[in-house]
């Protein structure tokens, strides 16, 4: 309101004069620390831009005076990264996958490579530590859905399982006897009842799993064998054992007859390099399930 | 002296005469401390959900991906734009001595527009109905909406001052213009989309790629600068020197920073996009104007705590300006740390880390909310004419948990950010990563439970205030012991 300017009592420092809704504004000047903070920062950045890619002209840009560029540094120290390894890589990549495994300095090697690789990429599905999870198999047992030796684990990582991108996938796919109606709900149940004291676990009723035993031998052992000890060839689980990929309750095992799932894995060849795949094969091999 | 303080303000400027609209402003502080513990809240249950994550009980409206925008949306846009818009129209008018322009209705426009805005926004959050762009997730529909809102705002506002019985406008105006203009652009260009079908939800973006990832942080940062930075300092300008009744302390770095302020800010955005597609030169645009936006921001933190100077004694006996200065030490103190950030070396560690969620975290808890609660206390008595709050001391009580959870949360961030940072980028001595992403989340566990307890103090805090105001609202006064210097003060 009032305009003129007044000193402060308390500061002693004379206002600007306006006032509004009781609100004065002291005339203090800038703070030197602040201006001279402020100026530095403004010179700082300047030099900056000389120095770093800056000005954008046209369809190209001011590049810096010493030429910096992240997408080179990146491809430099990934190249340099490459290189502190090469002599074990080459060896690795040149080497037969049991001449790795009898080689103490590259089976050390490929068991820390490939435990990183492992982690960065297989983790998510199969657990830390290859524990798995329903429906991702566990890697540190001896229960071995398309083989646990060198090769056949070499095979399965280069091509995943049921991967429709990679023709030498390994597929299989058993017949969903509910939903196909290959089976009477009534014969499902019983078969399942087969299925559970393939395992020595208890049948819903010993009479039930006496009919399904006919219902295996027609349908299931094909596949799972007669005996229930399944097939690599095929991919087809033992049932006579206690390692369940997708639970080995009644329910769980009735639920994967009458409509099963199938677990999917992505082909890494072409993903990761062959030297990686390699040392990924053997830390699985290592884990406690290699044969 | 604080309760003669406020009951100061209510008999200060004659203000009789004019017929100011206060009705509008009390709807948007009631409005402020509701969303206020509805944010708080959310915050809350995110942050266990993140620790874990069971409690999302597999509903797909309970999942962090829908809530966490509720969350950021209530406590940005609806507590800390009622927040904003309320004292912005007390404060344009009171500074001005004028009315506000358009009359009540206008008022009340804005007021339910907003409102509506809000509400809708969040049942789309919920349902699954967003634009997938942070801090702009509401889908076309609703942008419309608020733009329609906004523009009769800005006019309002700008009428306003337009018809001003001062000479000058107030520097307090001048941050709430820049807010408000600024805000509408970039929340117009921000959203330019497609929608699929007029009767349909769904909209696709008028960019693509990296020029859409620009466009989103300059939309982005910049909602940080003008909406949380440039809306609250306006607000600062008036409660500060309000509260402890002593003038700004310097026009002229008043005049200084707002222009440093606004002029820089508005670069800054490529510094969320270091190390991406994002050509070079423009990161590095991006990053000298963020480090010479420094100064300019403490401008306002200098303002704002040397307005005290002649006054400091009352901080031991005033916990509502303690609150204000608190903020204003937390803004300094967060926008240091983002300049810092935004240097690519040490963006090259922070990035994608929850130490960026720990700093935005200082600047919306620490400085946003606190300089509202700040607010709210401040106005609430003069709005509704009371001789004080219903208690001071509650205000104390809330003034402590809200710190303490902020430095919880913010220390947490702090060591779990730097810790997975330095988890991604390690090697073991043969050169192979030595972490899965899995082991740096489960390191982190410890961290989210500290961060989510520091929360629950926050809210706790929040639910305090709404109690108080809600007593002082109603006519109440608690009987309780005054602060030693009150005593004197109040005769």
């Amino acid at each position: 309101m009032a305009e003129e300017k007044k000193i402060d009592p308390i500061a002693g420092v004379e206002t600007t004069g306006h006032e509004w809704d009781g609100i004065a504004e002291l005339n203090n000047p800038l703070p030197r620390w602040w201006l001279w903070v402020f100026y530095a920062c403004i010179a700082y950045s300047i030099g900056y831009m000389v120095v770093y890619p800056s000005i954008p002209l046209g369809d190209t840009y001011f590049s810096g005076t010493v030429g910096y560029s992240d997408r080179i540094n990146v491809a430099k120290e990934i190249a340099a990264a490459k290189d502190a390894k090469k002599e074990y890589l080459d060896r690795i990549e040149t080497s037969s996958l049991e001449a790795i495994r009898n080689d103490a300095d590259l089976l050390s090697f490929s068991v820390v490579g490939g435990g990183a690789a492992f982690k960065e990429n297989c983790v998510p599905c199969h657990g830390g530590g290859g524990v798995g999870g329903p429906g991702y198999p566990n890697l540190i047992d001896d229960d071995w859905l398309w083989g646990g030796d060198l090769e056949a684990i070499h095979e399965t990582i280069v091509h995943g399982i049921r991967w429709d991108q990679d023709e030498d996938s390994r597929y299989s796919e058993m017949s969903a006897f509910g939903t196909d109606e290959l089976l009477e709900p009534a014969q499902i149940t019983e078969v399942t009842d087969y299925v559970l004291t393939l395992s020595g676990q208890e049948p819903t009723s010993a009479a039930s799993a006496k009919a399904g035993a006919t219902i295996f031998a027609d349908n299931c052992a094909s596949c799972h064998a007669v005996d229930g000890s399944g097939d690599r060839e095929q991919g087809a689980p033992a049932l006579n054992d206690q390692v369940w990929l997708y639970g080995s309750d009644f329910d769980s095992v009735r639920a994967q007859i009458h409509r099963p799932q199938h677990g999917v894995m992505p082909a890494w060849g072409g993903r990761l390099d062959e030297a990686t795949i390699k040392m990924l094969t053997v830390y699985v091999h290592a884990q406690g399930g290699g044969e | 002296m604080s309760q003669a303080v406020v009951a100061n303000n209510n008999a200060s400027t004659g203000v009789g005469a004019i017929p100011y609209d206060l009705d509008v402003v009390k709807l948007f502080a009631i409005a402020a401390t509701i969303w206020g513990v509805v944010a708080f809240a959310a915050g809350v249950y995110i942050a266990f959900e993140l620790a874990f994550p069971a409690l999302n009980f597999d509903l797909e409206w309970l999942s962090f991906g829908r809530l966490r925008p509720l969350h950021t949306s209530a406590a940005i846009f609806a507590f800390g734009g009622s927040a904003l818009i309320g004292t912005s129209l007390l404060v344009v008018q009171k500074t001005c001595r004028a009315p506000l322009w358009g009359g009540r209705a206008t008022g009340r426009f804005i007021f339910w527009g907003y409102q509506f805005f809000i509400v809708m926004a969040a049942v789309g959050y919920v349902t699954g109905v967003t634009s997938g762009k942070e801090y702009a997730e509401p889908e076309w529909y609703v942008d419309l909406w608020l733009t329609l809102v906004w523009v009769v705002y800005l006019t309002s506002f700008l009428g306003t001052l337009m018809r001003r019985e001062e000479k000058h406008i107030y520097v307090a105006n001048w941050f709430f213009l820049a807010f408000i203009v600024t805000v509408a652009l970039l929340h117009v260009v921000n959203n330019l989309a497609v929608p699929v079908s007029f009767f349909g939800s769904k909209s696709y973006s008028l960019f693509a790629g990296v020029q859409d990832a620009l466009t989103q942080w300059w939309y982005g940062h910049n909602a940080v600068g003008f909406f949380l930075t440039a809306g609250f300092l306006g607000m600062m300008y008036y409660i500060v020197p309000k509260q402890a009744e002593r003038p700004v302390y310097s026009y002229r770095l008043s005049i200084i920073h707002f222009w440093a302020l606004i002029f820089l800010y508005i670069w800054a955005g490529p510094h969320h996009l270091h190390y991406t597609a994002l050509p070079e030169w423009s990161q590095t645009l991006g990053m000298v104007f963020s480090v010479m936006l420094w100064m300019p921001s403490w401008g306002g933190m200098i303002n704002g705590l040397m307005t005290l100077s002649g006054a400091w004694e009352k901080l031991r006996t005033d916990p509502i300006l303690r609150l204000m200065v608190t903020s204003i030490a937390f803004y300094g103190m967060s926008t240091f740390e983002g300049p810092l950030m935004s240097v690519r070396a040490v963006n090259a560690l922070s990035h994608y880390t929850d130490w960026t969620v720990g700093h935005v975290h200082s600047g919306a808890l620490g400085w946003v909310a606190m300089i509202s609660f700040g607010a709210l206390y401040y106005m609430v008595p003069v709005l509704w004419n009371r001789e004080r709050l219903y208690s001071i001391r509650l205000v104390s009580y809330h003034f402590w948990l809200s710190t303490v959870g902020i430095l919880l949360y913010i220390c947490a961030m702090w060591v779990s950010g730097i810790m997975q940072g330095l988890m991604w980028r390690s090697y073991d001595s043969l050169g192979f990563l030595q972490y899965s992403f899995v082991e740096t989340v489960e390191a982190m566990h410890p961290y989210y439970v500290i961060r989510g307890i520091g929360g629950v103090l926050f809210l706790l805090g929040g639910i305090l205030m709404a109690y108080n105001i809600f007593r002082t609202i109603r006519g109440d006064l608690r009987s309780e012991k005054p602060y030693a210097a009150v005593a004197v003060a109040a005769e």
